[in-house]
């Protein structure tokens, strides 16, 4: 009997390994620690084309594959890594553009700055005297809903003159839309110039307009959108199929939205009626409505970014002297608050935060807040240090 | 260029000279207790039919495997990972032939792993030319999959080293004995790396990239040889000691005769170190290395200037006796412990540290019937990390597979 055990034990092995597959593999993180993954209700065909999307995000460009010559980073993912927010080392620089009249150094390889280059070429360099600014790379997250809100319900926010009093005067981006961009319904135009949602000064008016341009601007990667080789200012035959820019666009239209964490704790709670009570959420708006959207999953939505969408005056602090369309070179775009806590999965544990990344926690970013929103500023430095705590809780918990 | 002939040829001369007056043991006389992991690449059973002047052998590696990466699996994969085929020749006394061709992944990779021609001059002195293997680390010369308890090679000498690392070159090799003690060296020149290992889809510095030029075998990618050297010592009580060096031009600095860039080196160092400890046959094997690359500052940080990493396999044989009618069988316990961080350095922007690292655990059991075939067991998990050190991604599960010699 003895000489047939180590038969028994080898099969019995075999059967508990098998049986075993799916323990015996990592786990993932909780849905609600992670930024990257696509939003609930994806019909399977969405589903693989959210995945090639995926996969695209991803690709790593070679010189033998179009980057550059001139670039600034060599995949998508190297500057969203986890589809949050970037890292200093991947931060872009635009310069060139200090008022509504346009960017003046176009011919000077405005309007960003290629620091890097493949070997054999060389990187640009700022011109001198040009207005310039650094830009940290968004999170991703959410990007679609964002997307599919109706002018009319971002105008709706607006009070450009200030007319209610509050010291709030947010204001819409109005920029011109390249040919290849079909217009939303419902899409507002003044002037031959439409709302731009994307982008730290919302210069961009959708999602294949920001992708196109990060192809373009960021990875020297020229597409039938964007024609133009950064290095030599030509046309080129393009070095990445619109599909596959159409299918990184769903991918960015279709990631989910961060969930928030710790909702029940009474700190947190705490916390956002503070958010609320020293006029936080007068920008940084606690709900928004999505409108059609030809992904179902995406039609007629409440979400929850914290954002207005709109552009605000931050007082001399954040003026860099650069703007983009326009917006006045103090004036931001609200950032969506949403994600915020997980900031630090994506940034190398540490916080990059406001447009530059120049705040190395959230207490710093909101006191580096000035011009319109001094006053919720200034309610901060009043508030206890218990208040303070929550409301910080409150913003991790994002 | 000259100056590396001329040091090349003094070296020759050196160690022609030296040998002569050194040698006092046939190599003859040596047993398989006193093989290196440079005499792996003959050290392998071949068969010869009657009185044919050709030796054959080969092996094959396959597997199953269930891996899952932060909670997404594949599911279960069977694996075909290499069917090995090499032959050998004493072509006249002296002067013998081995080749070896690889099918990896069925038919997706065909090499010609090995290819060269040896002419013994002298036991201090053979001539080896054709295509080699390169002797940097031990792994790249004795990668043999019926000889390792491990489906997957280790991450240091495949990734950071690129084994199998193959090349057209020349160069010469030599041992002598003396009692309990063995000394060899190994020098060749070879065509090198190229561009690729700065310029490749996994986004970092890496060796292995430069495989996918298939040129390399036609021509030199820069007209500059790598140089690569190797001594290696052992004692049979101890273990075996390796130190080896691998560096050259690894960018074209010249197009049609005109300068485009400066000449950009790579250098490699390894060093390994294998042993079976006394009394319980514990068998010990240990390799680490660190790459050095000048890369234009210019260029991205995403592709590191100083790579490092290493592994150590432990095995330990627990039962060895008549098993299932097999006379020498074993069955063995095995461990694995690796790390690589494929960027060493500060981000400019920051001054923090870059990360970019792997490390890796792989538990094992394995039985032999002999020593010329194994069936093993592994459970592997990794962690992997990105450049910015963001919380690694978990990679793990288990395979199982079968190898042999033929």
């Amino acid at each position: 009997m003895k000489k047939y055990f180590p038969y028994v034990g080898l099969i019995a092995s075999i059967i508990f390994l098998l049986i075993s597959c799916d323990s015996l593999i990592p786990g993932g993180p909780n849905p609600d620690e992670t930024l990257d993954g696509p939003i609930d209700g994806l019909s399977s065909e969405e589903q693989l084309q959210f995945n090639r999307g995926d996969a695209a995000f991803a690709e790593v460009f070679t010189a033998s594959n179009g980057l550059g010559p001139v670039f600034v980073a060599t995949s998508c993912a190297s500057c969203h890594a986890g589809d949050g927010k970037g890292h200093p080392f991947t931060t872009l620089t635009r310069f060139g553009q200090f008022d509504s009249t346009g960017n003046q150094y176009l011919p000077q390889g405005g309007p960003q700055l290629q620091h890097r280059a493949i070997p054999g070429y060389n990187p640009e360099s700022l011109p001198a005297g040009a207005p310039f600014a650094k830009i940290l790379p968004p999170a991703n997250t959410g990007l679609g809903f964002l997307d599919a809100v109706s002018d009319a319900y971002i105008m709706s926010n607006a009070d450009p003159n200030d007319a209610n009093g509050d010291g709030i005067s947010g204001r819409s981006n109005w920029v011109s839309v390249p040919g290849y961009l079909s217009l939303r319904p419902g899409t507002l135009i003044v002037n031959s110039k439409c709302i731009g949602r994307f982008g730290k000064k919302g210069a961009a008016y959708d999602l294949l307009h920001q992708t196109a341009n990060a192809y373009n601007q960021d990875m020297g990667i020229s597409s039938e959108y964007e024609a133009i080789d950064t290095y030599s200012h030509q046309a080129v035959t393009p070095e990445v199929s619109s599909e596959t820019v159409n299918d990184v666009v769903f991918y960015l239209k279709t990631l989910k939205a961060p969930i928030q964490r710790n909702q029940n704790d009474p700190d947190v709670i705490a916390g956002k009626n503070i958010f609320s009570m020293i006029g936080c959420d007068k920008c940084h708006l606690l709900q928004m409505q999505t409108d059609y959207s030809p992904i179902a999953a995406l039609s007629y939505k409440t979400f929850y970014p914290y954002t207005d969408m709109l552009l605000h005056d931050m007082g001399p602090g954040l003026d860099d002297g650069y703007t983009e369309g326009f917006a006045l070179t103090s004036e931001w775009k609200t950032p969506p608050l949403w994600g915020l806590g997980l900031s630090k999965i994506s940034q190398g544990g540490q916080y990059y935060l406001m447009h530059d990344g120049r705040a190395l926690g959230i207490e710093a970013a909101i006191l580096l807040h000035g011009g319109e929103s001094q006053s919720s500023k200034n309610a901060y430095d009043l508030l206890s240090g218990t208040d303070q705590t929550n409301l910080i809780k409150f913003l991790e918990s994002l | 260029m000259i100056k590396k002939l001329l040091f090349t040829f003094f070296l020759i001369t050196t160690v022609s000279l030296v040998s002569g007056q050194i040698i006092t043991t046939d190599s003859t006389k040596k047993d398989s207790s006193m093989l290196l992991n440079m005499d792996a690449v003959y050290n392998r059973p071949f068969l010869q039919m009657g009185k044919i002047p050709i030796a054959i052998g080969g092996y094959v590696e396959a597997n199953g495997q269930y891996l899952g990466t932060d909670g997404v699996s594949e599911g279960f994969s069977f694996q075909m990972r290499r069917f090995t085929i090499f032959m050998s020749s004493t072509i006249m006394k002296k002067i013998k032939f081995l080749a070896e061709v690889e099918f990896e992944d069925g038919t997706k990779e065909i090499n010609i792993e090995f290819a060269a021609i040896d002419l013994e001059f002298h036991p201090m002195l053979n001539l080896r030319a054709g295509i080699i293997m390169n002797p940097i680390g031990a792994f790249n010369q004795n990668h043999d999959g019926p000889k390792w308890e491990f489906i997957d090679r280790p991450i240091e000498a495949t990734q950071l080293l690129p084994a199998t690392w193959s090349n057209v070159g020349a160069g010469i090799h030599g041992k002598l004995f003396k009692k309990n003690w063995a000394f060899a060296y190994e020098l060749y020149l070879t065509n090198g790396f190229n561009a690729n290992i700065i310029s490749n889809d996994a986004n970092r510095t890496s060796l292995a990239a430069a495989k996918l030029d298939i040129f390399r075998f036609e021509e030199s990618f820069n007209g500059s040889p790598l140089t690569t050297a190797k001594i290696a010592i052992k004692n049979r009580k101890i273990g075996e000691l390796g130190i080896s060096y691998m560096g050259g031009i690894y960018n074209k600095f010249k197009d049609d005769g005109i300068r485009i860039d400066k000449e950009r080196r790579v250098d490699a160092m390894a060093i390994d170190f294998n042993t079976t400890l006394p009394k319980i046959n514990t068998y010990i094997n240990i390799e680490a290395s660190a790459i050095w690359l000048d890369i234009p500052s210019t260029y991205t940080q995403q592709f590191g200037s100083l790579q490092w990493g290493g592994f150590i396999d432990i095995v330990q044989p627990i039962v060895r006796k008549r098993m299932f009618g097999w006379k020498n069988a074993s069955i063995n316990l095995a461990f694995r412990a690796e790390y690589v961080d494929w960027n060493v350095g500060t981000f400019i922007e920051t001054g923090g540290d870059m990360v970019e690292d792997v490390v890796a655990i792989t538990p094992g059991i394995s039985f032999r019937p002999s020593r010329q075939t194994v069936i093993r067991v592994n459970y592997k998990y990794q962690w992997t990390r990105d450049i910015l050190g963001n919380p690694p991604s978990h990679t793990g599960g288990f395979q199982f597979g079968v190898a042999s010699y033929f």
